[in-house]
């Protein structure tokens, strides 16, 4: 007897409902598990992760805000992978973005300069992002080279570029040798949308990014030659869709939002530039993709859920010792899962009895 | 004469693991399977290789611990790759988030611990030559195990039946299946090498480069092997003159940092993963005649039966 994949006559509508739930369902399950290995009490451990956080309003906020970026990165990074182009690097375009926009904070410091600066910076930041994702996309488009090493190469120089910024040339003077900048000025500064909280603008700029792309994928000729293009490229080439343009474009804007993401970050709940200003957002960005199907609406659902698992991360450390690498295994399983269950959408499995069976193909 | 000794030997050192994991994921990449977990791989068999010695106080059962714990982790990619027909890159990127989680959970309890890292071979006379004699008879054992390593895959990738068979699965998965041989198991056994051998790489790291374990060391490493693949067109011997050509320019930086060349370290850091982007350019564009990798890389087979 043996279990083997068959192809479906079509892709099945209700499991591509259902599995990113049964996918979150099963990661709670091998959750449980390690938490019994590490020596904790599950129920007292999955309460920490999925239910204190929404219990209270601080938490909350705190949820939408860690949202902000990985739904920003995500959108991008969903045009990318639906025209089978594999940004990876989002991270590094998250880093660029940021410092590019601080670049324009650190500089008007103390001067009064008026609110032009914040949008400058935000637009700045997008622009940076865009170009610094067009290197991986042009050496692909132009060479041939792997986006996908060339974009995640570049995580690390601009990794080491900020490192580099923030303990040289644009380091506070008074910050006790922190490898920080001085605190943003408030006009360099997101503000926030409730008095003494934490929930700022950024989140309203996320929200519109969602609305975008979703008119974008659902409404436009543009939207539809990126599917075309990442489902049925030798469809896509008889109907005169230009992929290696597609290539391009889909960089340029992911690289955008990451950009505008790094500096949004900054500015808003950081404050000032300095290193480990993302607990991997860019690559957990890549999870939030794929969780929420490469839709919007889904990108959306899913960048809560992920953001809920950061905060419950952090609560679970405080209330329990629980450490925080839980939550990166937390994540990486959750991947697995999603893209698992995915494959039952186009497959199935059926039982096969060798013995009964004429011919026997390969195992 | 002994600073040019130094450097030979620490490019060697820093070469190795790059070496080894790559051996691994030619071999994988080979058998048309493209798997680009090698740093989740890679970082999990640094952790559990660096335990192992750790506990047992023994070089060898590290490594062999590393050995297991990648070969575990790549069986993980396998279930889904080619069990469940899942799209490789997203599947190779989840196995590198899942490793460097993992990695820091296995490594939390020993951070900050240290051991005696692998003894190096002395052969009295031949290792006391001058120049010569501490580079080819003074290494550890990694070093030498990862040239035979090397001219093996070598020797049966293109001198044995059963490498020739898994070139073909790599070339052409439809035909193989239709020869009768078993593709997705061949390609299993494939993809478990990658892992065994990213695993060693990555606990090389803790058990002989530095003798400790801090979490992230692998740094990218797995990545630039991925990278060397390509490099050295899916040919073993190429495969031999990038690794240490990359571990060359890994040193150079680091010499460059001590010297104090006005240049601030970041810059010089950044330098290994800037040389991985233009190789890759420049290769890329001196192919475009002809694609050199296999025909099949990366594409997903579910058998019809």
């Amino acid at each position: 007897m043996q279990l083997v994949l068959e192809k479906r006559a079509e892709r099945s509508n209700t499991i591509a409902l259902v599995s990113p739930l049964i996918a979150i369902g099963l990661t709670i399950v091998t959750m449980t598990i390690l938490f019994a290995i590490i020596g904790k009490n599950p129920l007292l451990a999955l309460h920490a992760y999925f239910i204190a956080p929404l219990t209270d309003g601080y938490s909350l906020q705190e949820i939408a805000v860690k949202a902000t970026p990985l739904v920003m990165i995500a959108i991008g990074l969903s045009l990318c992978y639906l025209a089978n182009a594999w940004n990876i690097g989002a991270e590094g375009q998250f880093l660029i973005g940021a410092v590019a926009g601080s670049w324009i904070a650190v500089k008007t410091q103390g001067t009064d300069a008026g609110v032009w600066v914040l949008p400058a910076m935000l637009v700045l930041a997008a622009a940076a992002g865009a170009l610094y994702a067009l290197i991986p996309a042009i050496c692909k488009v132009k060479f041939g080279a792997s986006e996908i090493l060339t974009s995640l190469m570049l995580v690390y120089v601009a990794d080491l570029l900020l490192d580099y910024l923030v303990r040289g040339p644009w380091r506070d003077p008074n910050g006790f040798n922190f490898p920080t900048t001085a605190e943003f000025d408030p006009v360099a500064t997101v503000p926030l949308l409730i008095e003494g909280g934490r929930l700022h603008l950024g989140s309203i700029i996320a929200l519109l990014v969602v609305a975008s792309a979703a008119i974008l994928l659902g409404r436009t000729i543009k939207g539809f030659e990126i599917r075309v293009v990442g489902a049925a490229p030798r469809a896509a080439r008889f109907g005169g869709f230009n992929a290696n343009q597609l290539i391009i474009l889909t960089f340029a804007v992911s690289g955008a939002l990451a950009g505008l993401a790094g500096i949004i970050e900054v500015a808003g709940p950081v404050g000032h530039l300095q290193p480990g200003i993302s607990p991997g957002y860019g690559f957990t960005a890549i999870i939030v993709a794929f969780l929420g199907r490469l839709n919007p609406i889904g990108i959306l659902i899913a960048g809560l859920f992920l953001a809920l698992t950061f905060i419950g991360g952090e609560q679970a450390q405080i209330a329990m010792k629980i450490p925080l690498d839980v939550t990166k295994v937390f994540q990486g399983i959750l991947l697995f899962y999603v893209l698992a269950c995915d494959s039952l959408i186009l497959y199935r499995f059926k039982l096969v009895f060798p013995n009964r069976q004429v011919a026997r193909g390969a195992g | 004469m002994e600073l040019v000794e130094a450097i030979i030997l620490s490019v060697l050192a820093a070469s190795t693991p790059l070496l080894i994991a790559a051996t691994g994921e030619l071999v994988t990449e080979r058998s048309g399977v493209l798997n680009l977990g090698v740093e989740g791989m890679m970082i999990v068999g640094a952790a559990c290789g660096f335990g192992g010695a750790w506990l047992t106080g023994s070089i060898l059962i590290g490594a062999l611990f590393g050995i297991v714990a990648g070969t575990l982790m790549s069986l993980v990619f396998a279930l889904m790759a080619l069990g469940l027909a899942v799209n490789q890159v997203a599947t190779g990127l989840a196995l590198t988030i899942l490793g460097i989680g993992l990695s820091g959970l296995i490594g939390a309890g020993f951070v900050g611990e240290r051991i005696t890292p692998a003894a190096h071979l002395h052969i009295p006379g031949l290792t006391d030559v001058p120049l010569i004699g501490r580079v080819l008879f003074g290494e550890d054992a990694f070093v030498y195990f990862s040239i035979a390593l090397i001219i093996g895959v070598w020797w049966f990738l293109y001198r044995t039946r059963a490498g020739l068979i898994l070139r073909a699965c790599g070339d052409n998965h439809i035909s193989a299946h239709a020869l009768g041989y078993p593709v997705l198991r061949i390609r299993t056994l494939a993809v478990m090498f990658g892992g065994a051998c990213a695993g060693l790489a990555g606990a090389y790291l803790p058990l002989a480069y530095t003798p400790f374990f801090i979490p992230g060391m692998t740094a990218g490493r797995g990545w630039i092997a991925l990278a060397l693949v390509v490099f050295a067109s899916w040919r073993p011997g190429r495969l031999v003159v990038g690794a240490y050509l990359f571990g060359a320019v890994t040193i150079l930086q680091l010499h460059a940092q001590g010297w104090g060349v006005g240049i601030p370290s970041q810059f010089m850091s950044a330098l290994p993963y800037l040389a991985t982007v233009i190789v890759l350019v420049l290769l890329s564009r001196a192919r475009t005649g002809g694609s050199t990798a296999p025909a099949a890389l990366g594409t997903v087979f579910v058998p019809d039966r």
